[in-house]
């Protein structure tokens, strides 16, 4: 076998005749054949993020209660009372294309252990999925078995899902999404980190068994996807066992406890390789490790194989010595390995041996810092042509547009998706899926106190206009939150693009990222850390670009967090913020009229601010009795969703056009276009005043647009003279358009 | 009281039930390791859901084995009260502590949401204190709720008032739309002849807090409490 | 050292919606002619030669099936033929099992 890996050349292994030169000048030799293979992981995109490291650069990583930011396994904040929450979006694109079940399952795993690695008990999970249309049977298949995936892990491990979102576009046909982001809870003091230290310490890998699953598998996420990838990738897939998942918690926390525990780190992607460097150079230390000493689940696995496997439920420790025997004993307690397998050394060399034969030893700066790249990037000139909106299509039936949006995947009710997920266990769900815009769990060791989480992600309008795209996403996060109450903490992204050697791609995910960048400072609010995924492509072309948000917010007292449905007959509903919506870039122009063009409009964040600031003032002074953001399909899609969820009719009359604006000609415009900062509020009739107040205290457009009562739900757009009644459905008839992904999930 | 609530191997809602024992109702809670062999000093036992053991083989079916399953039996047959819920029903099901097996649910899918279930006997612990016929609002989370036996053994637990949760309609009706897994006649609870082992398939334990949206699940440990208290002697003077 | 590979499947008339599934599964991928779908599960074991049929009846019974809902069948033994769960005499189960799991146990045909 040696005689053939000496013979490797760089792009065997993935990488550049100039990042050959760059080994060899940081060495100052030529790297032996097994250190090339470490070398072709450990610089590979997904594990080196050589295209992305310069431009994150951009993204604030500074605020009040940051604890944690980038560059460890998650970011943490600063919650009060002692506690702090550790949370991270990670993608498994590529594994869910060729075998969607283990491919979810592997990504949830996989972001547990790593806000587990910050000493943090996983609490949540959400999960943001973008599939191809759900009528073509290949996507079909990859939806159901990714939810499925989602569903074996989550559940059997005990987090509850908690949220997430599903969006379909025929550009994820080849290529799905899956992120899941993670939020753990920890105690300030006893966090956790990954740096390496103490020179004597033991090096303990615990957990399962490695195997030969997974070689491969970071250089696997960081290459296109071709069509023969479904049948022969399969071997670069990971699978998971959700009960060692489980077990591997409880032991790590538990470990964590005895006080013997340094530091530590999840075996994900680049598995042994990735772990013994990455804590080594941030520790500036060195490592001894001796892979005979590796609990191996098959004879005959070659140090390469052992190096670079990514089985799953597996953690590296570095321990002080006198705990060894103790922390060794908690994890055999839970069925577990726990075998040191090497040691700390002071002189920052990484040593990997066989059976006391030397197998490589270099600086592990040299594997764990990846060269960065500045790729070129270019405006793609065909935005311009598809900003233009001239000749808008004839208006149809509203009740039908209505329908046809209410039964579209991205807005239609996920109920089949999340009634398979466990989203109660732990007792802290407040807000459950399906219920509110941001899920709320409570945190008893804080009472009254929770937390609100949502994720938001718009490849279509991000396609269009990447800045504005990504600033959009933020925005929604934010009023998702402040629709429960909650004050946003931070966010983490999940940045999903396609090829980043193209320059128009290239030039998408810089604007994505300026776009993130400029919301979040205008929140003042950290990006605490994230994932990026390129090559996402397919022989069908790159995916839109998909900055994914999730966002983290804390909320006073979780028992005013309101849901989104309607409570009562007679209860006034008011939308706060300016009513106009538009028409470009909207959901209603892409489904119902096939139409995918036009600008998205831009967020005014200090209006922005103002208006979810009243919304988060009327649920703290417990006025608003539910509140939900106008996303897609606008006014009248938030509506009727928050009628359906309430089981209870409307009658309302949107005003065409802003209180400082001119009125809009177009009836679907008024009911169905689209802007941030606007949020349906529902009160009782005597709150209304007082709702009122707070809005002209901050200066925020208000309308009542009606009254909930009865059992139709009645949209009429207010014009000179009588309003003409435009939409008049019974809520069944709704129910029936929104259950539509009923038959494909359940 | 002092409750035992045992840990098996991917157990998942074990600090759930310490939580509402301890947290919520002020009770004495002790934590008990799958690999102990002796309950000692305990008013009852609770065998909490989860995945004990992944469910590999069959829902339950290796946790039946575990050391701490003699002590249990034991505690059972002289009467103590042992409660099991969800991976904890399926648990006592596969040690034969209570009569019947499951299967998965027909929907072919986990199910999390909330359901109604009557009660149709007020004979156990944990039911003395409800009245026949009453509704609660539980939430249920499982992939395995459907439970089944045959023909002649399903008659005896019927004539010997053995079933003591059936999935019903809001307004207490038992009828098929309310049956979330395919369970035989909407059954979601059963208890051993003596009426001192209960298993039911949805949670109490999420469901003992305004703020989770159902306090209904308290009444069945409120019960068990009071079932406890009053069997101490009372003291004298 | 025997190898004993032994096959568990629900009796027939339980519903098997795993079962159903697959079938479900096969018919979407336009394998209409699936018919009826088991989903069983199988387990290998090595025993020691001159093990008796007994034996592993009795790790089915008490262990690796449910006898009130599933059936197996084994090979191996004496490599000649599949042995298969039949109708047994009632007898106490050690770990306390009900009695009335064996009452509807029948063979496989």
């Amino acid at each position: 076998m040696s005689t053939t890996l000496s013979r490797l050349d760089p792009q065997a292994v993935g990488l550049t005749k100039a990042e050959y030169e760059e080994i060899r000048r940081r060495l100052g030799r030529d790297p032996s054949a097994l250190e090339l293979q470490l070398f072709g992981v450990m610089w590979s995109e997904h594990c080196g993020y050589k295209h992305s490291r310069l431009t994150l650069r951009a993204l604030p990583a500074e605020g009040p209660g940051l604890l944690q930011g980038p560059g460890e396994n998650a970011g943490v904040m600063d919650i009060g009372g002692g506690w702090a929450v550790a949370f991270k979006v990670e993608s498994h694109n590529h594994p869910s294309a060729v075998d969607p079940y283990n491919g979810a399952a592997t990504g949830v795993g996989g972001i547990i252990r790593d806000v587990l690695a910050m000493g943090a008990r996983p609490i949540a999970l959400l999960d943001s999925l973008r599939f191809g249309p759900l009528d073509d049977p290949r996507a079909r298949r990859i939806a159901t078995g990714v939810v499925a995936g989602i569903a074996g892990y989550g559940n059997c491990i005990g987090v509850p899902t908690v949220g997430g979102e599903i969006l379909v576009d025929p550009r994820y046909r080849g290529n799905p999404l899956v992120n899941v982001v993670c939020l753990g809870l920890v105690r300030r003091d006893d966090l956790a980190r990954s740096k390496a230290s103490g020179p004597g310490n033991v090096v303990m890998y615990v957990g399962a068994r490695t195997g030969r699953d997974g070689i491969g598998g970071a250089a696997f996420a960081s290459e296109e996807l071709d069509e023969r990838s479904e049948r022969d990738d399969r071997s670069s897939v990971q699978i998971g066992d959700p009960f060692t998942g489980k077990l591997l918690i409880e032991a790590t926390l538990e470990a964590l406890r005895t006080g013997g525990v340094v530091a530590l780190q999840d075996m994900g992607a680049a598995g042994l390789t990735c772990a013994t460097s990455e804590m080594a150079a941030r520790g500036g230390v060195g490592m001894d490790v001796a892979l005979e000493r590796v609990p191996l689940r098959e004879d005959g696995m070659r140090a390469d194989e052992i190096l670079r496997s990514e089985s799953q439920e597996r953690m590296l420790l570095v321990v002080h010595p006198e705990a060894a025997e103790r922390v060794a004993a908690v994890f055999r307690k839970w069925g577990l390995n726990a075998a040191v397998i090497g040691e700390v050394v002071a002189e920052p060399e990484l040593r990997l041996t066989l059976g006391g034969r030397p197998l490589a030893a270099l600086p592990p700066y040299t594997l764990a810092d990846a060269p960065a790249y500045r790729p070129a990037a270019s405006e793609p000139q065909r935005l311009w042509d598809l900003w233009k909106l001239e000749a808008l299509p004839p208006e149809p039936d509203p009740r039908d547009a209505l329908m046809t949006l209410l039964a579209f995947p991205d807005i239609a009710s996920k109920r089949s998706v999340y009634e398979q997920y466990d989203h109660s266990v732990q007792v802290r769900t407040v807000v459950a899926p399906g219920a509110g815009d941001a899920a709320v769990l409570r945190l008893h060791e804080l009472a009254p106190k929770g937390l609100a989480l949502a994720v938001d992600g718009n490849g279509a309008l991000c396609a269009l206009d990447p800045y504005r795209g990504a600033r959009l996403a933020v925005a929604e996060c934010a009023a998702d939150l402040a629709c429960v109450g909650a004050v946003p903490l931070g966010v983490t992204d999940g940045l999903n693009f396609g090829n980043p050697e193209d320059p128009e791609v290239f030039w998408t995910f810089r604007q994505a990222v300026s776009g993130l960048a400029d919301a979040c400072r205008a929140l003042r609010i950290p990006v605490v850390g994230g994932n990026v995924s390129f090559y996402n492509e397919s022989p069908e072309g790159p995916i839109p670009p998909t900055p994914i948000v999730a966002m983290v917010g804390l909320v006073d007292d979780v028992r005013n967090s309101p849901g989104m449905a309607f409570r009562a007959d007679g209860d006034v509903i008011v939308l706060v913020g300016e009513p106009t919506g538009e028409l470009a870039a909207s959901t209603y122009l892409r489904t119902v009229h096939g139409v995918d063009a036009g600008r998205p409009r831009d967020v005014d964040f200090e209006v922005h601010q103002r208006v979810l600031g009243v919304v988060r003032e009327a649920v703290r002074a417990g006025l608003a009795r539910s509140a939900h953001d106008c996303a897609e399909g606008g006014i009248a899609v938030a509506v009727a969703e928050s009628a359906i969820a309430g089981s209870l009719g409307v009658d309302v009359v949107v005003p065409a056009g802003s209180h400082r604006g001119a009125p809009s000609s177009r009836r679907d415009a008024v009911l169905f276009g689209e802007a941030p900062s606007r949020i349906i509020v529902s009160v009782t009739e005597h709150a209304v005043p007082a709702l009122f107040t707070l809005a002209a205290q901050a200066d925020v457009a208000v309308t009542v647009l009606g009254r909930v009562g009865g059992a139709r739900v009645r949209m009429a757009v207010a014009t000179e003279g009588p309003p003409r009644r435009d939409v008049d459905l019974s809520l069944e008839e709704l129910r029936n358009a929104y259950d539509s992904l009923t038959g494909i999930f359940a | 009281m002092r409750a035992g609530v045992v840990i098996f191997p991917g157990s998942n809602c074990d600090r759930d039930c310490v939580h509402v024992l301890r947290g919520v109702l002020g009770q004495d809670v002790a934590e008990v390791w799958h690999g102990e062999t002796a309950l000692e000093g305990l008013d009852a036992v609770i065998l909490p859901g989860g995945f004990a053991y992944g469910d590999y083989l069959r829902a339950g079916a290796v946790a039946a084995t575990s050391p701490i399953m003699p002590a249990v039996r034991a505690f059972a047959q002289a009467g103590g009260p042992v409660l099991g819920i969800c991976n904890g029903f399926q648990v006592l099901l596969e040690a034969g502590l209570l009569p019947g097996a499951m299967l998965r649910n027909h929907v072919q899918k986990f199910q999390c949401r909330p359901v109604h279930i009557r009660v149709e006997s007020t004979r156990t612990p944990f039911t003395r204190a409800l009245r026949e016929g009453q509704v609660l609002r539980l939430p249920i989370a499982h992939g395995e709720g459907n439970y089944y036996a045959p023909p002649a053994l399903l008659a005896t637990i019927q004539d010997s008032e053995q079933v003591v949760f059936r999935y019903c309609a809001p307004d207490g009706r038992v009828v098929p739309e309310a049956n979330p897994n395919g369970s035989l006649n909407n059954i979601a609870g059963v208890c051993s002849p003596g009426g001192n082992v209960l298993g039911l398939m949805p949670h109490p334990e999420r469901a003992s807090e305004a703020i989770l949206g159902s306090e209904d699940g308290r009444l069945i440990f409120e019960s068990l409490i009071a079932f406890v208290e009053s069997r101490r002697p009372v003291p004298v003077g | 050292m025997a190898t004993v590979r032994i096959i568990i499947t629900l009796k027939p008339g339980i519903l098997d919606a795993a079962g159903q599934a697959v079938r479900q599964g096969l018919h979407a991928l336009g394998y209409e002619q699936a018919g009826e779908v088991r989903v069983g599960r199988y387990v290998e074991i090595t025993v020691p030669d001159g093990l008796p049929p007994e034996g592993i009846h009795q790790m089915c019974e008490r262990f690796l099936a449910n006898p009130l809902i599933e059936q197996w069948r084994f090979e191996g033994l004496d490599a000649s033929s599949m042995a298969a769960s039949r109708p047994r005499a009632r007898r106490p189960r050690p770990e306390g099992r009900p009695s009335g799991r064996n009452t509807d146990q029948r063979g496989l045909h």
